[in-house]
């Protein structure tokens, strides 16, 4: 990240706009996953009968696709707040993993830092966390544009199908697999660039695992207890000893003198620039 | 509705600071200025690929194979999204051609 830092204080228009076009392609499959998703939302908010200010402001305030479907129910059944509050913690527990994941890559974002925080959904980080983003191009900028038209994607989704759901001529059935799609093409290049297969596969088989057992609507919270259980006892295989040099600091700060286990990346890199 | 209008504002108002306190609080424990303890660290570093993992999961969980097609098309799809992706290694490409496939499977071959 060294060569861009400088350019970001010379020319903001032209690192803008390089970020801007890293970022946006890899936005495109969210695009389309989040405008019929949303829209399904949108129309099933008019079919309950809910103005169109009520899944807009949903979609703008609270920004999680499946905690917002759940509200749905909420808002029909009997007013209960602590409820609605313990059950949206628990839908979206998933968030502390990405927030312990992202430490590190939102260091030194500055104004963009809160932004990055609140409008992380699933697919945008994602993205942000596997991305092998350009040589020369900003990473607080991409991350932000990112999560940006993610987030637009979403509530224009949402908005449109408030408005003209009902109308599609065509039929869109199964284009929610986009996003099914999404996760295991990241899964997929993740996997690729990395010798080390054992996190990957904790994820998949505490999950599935998690998912037998338990069922659909009660897996995720066991799934991350289970993980972090196996990881713990895992650490000794997964952790880098780094006897000597100095532990955190350099991660995050000088992207470019990275741990042990991103030299792979690294040489990728290399490779690309000769 | 069963609701007034002040609750049901509420009720959104609450599931907004619920998700966001979700959001915030890894930030909120351990911020910039102090040095994360290094399981924490550790726990930065492998998360990540545990967590795509636990989406894709979480993504079919809806996904019955005991009832309806068995879920034969995800099957296939993901197969193809997998040697698509090893051949090319293109993302959109994979996630087009997995996505339209699939789309192809349930509208007119498992109907």
């Amino acid at each position: 990240m060294g060569a861009d830092g400088t350019e970001t204080k010379t020319g903001t228009g032209g690192t803008v706009g390089r970020a801007f076009r890293a970022a946006f392609p890899l936005t495109l499959p969210i695009a389309a996953g989040f405008l019929f998703l949303g829209c399904s939302y949108g129309l099933l908010m008019h079919a309950k009968g809910f103005a169109f200010l009520y899944p807009v402001c949903m979609a703008y305030f609270i920004f999680a696709g499946s905690m917002e479907f759940v509200t749905v129910n909420l808002l029909l059944s009997a007013f209960n707040p602590v409820a609605a509050f313990m059950l949206s913690l628990m839908v979206n527990a998933r968030h502390l993993f990405y927030g312990l994941s992202m430490l590190g890559k939102y260091k030194n974002m500055g104004w963009k830092k809160p932004y990055l925080i609140f409008a992380m959904c699933d697919e945008s980080f994602a993205i942000n966390s596997s991305a092998r983003i350009p040589d020369g191009v900003d990473h607080g900028w991409f991350m932000l544009f990112v999560n940006l038209l993610n987030r637009w994607y979403w509530i224009a989704g949402t908005a449109l199908g408030w408005l003209v759901g009902g109308l599609l001529p065509v039929s869109t059935k199964g284009i929610e697999f986009v996003l099914t799609a999404l996760f295991l093409v990241i899964f997929l290049d993740q996997w690729m660039g990395e010798k080390r297969h054992l996190p990957a596969m904790v994820g998949v088989l505490a999950s599935l695992g998690c998912l037998v057992v338990l069922g659909p609507d009660r897996f995720m919270i066991p799934s991350m207890v289970l993980m972090l259980v196996l990881f713990v006892i895992l650490r000794p295989y997964l952790d880098d000893p780094r006897p000597v040099a100095d532990d955190g600091g350099a991660r995050g700060e000088k992207n470019d003198v990275d741990d042990a286990d991103d030299v792979v990346k690294n040489v990728e890199d290399t490779e690309a620039n000769a | 509705m069963t609701m007034t209008v002040l609750q049901s504002v509420l009720t959104i108002a609450v599931v907004a600071l619920g998700t966001m306190l979700t959001r915030f609080l890894p930030f909120l424990l351990f911020p910039e200025s102090k040095e994360p303890p290094r399981f924490i660290e550790y726990l930065g570093k492998v998360l990540p690929y545990a967590m795509t993992g636990l989406l894709v999961v979480y993504s079919l969980k809806d996904v019955s194979p005991m009832t309806g097609d068995h879920g034969v098309p995800e099957l296939i799809a993901m197969a193809a999204i997998v040697a698509l992706h090893a051949w090319k290694r293109n993302m959109l490409l994979s996630i087009a051609g997995g996505t339209v496939l699939y789309m192809v499977l349930v509208q007119m071959v498992f109907v």
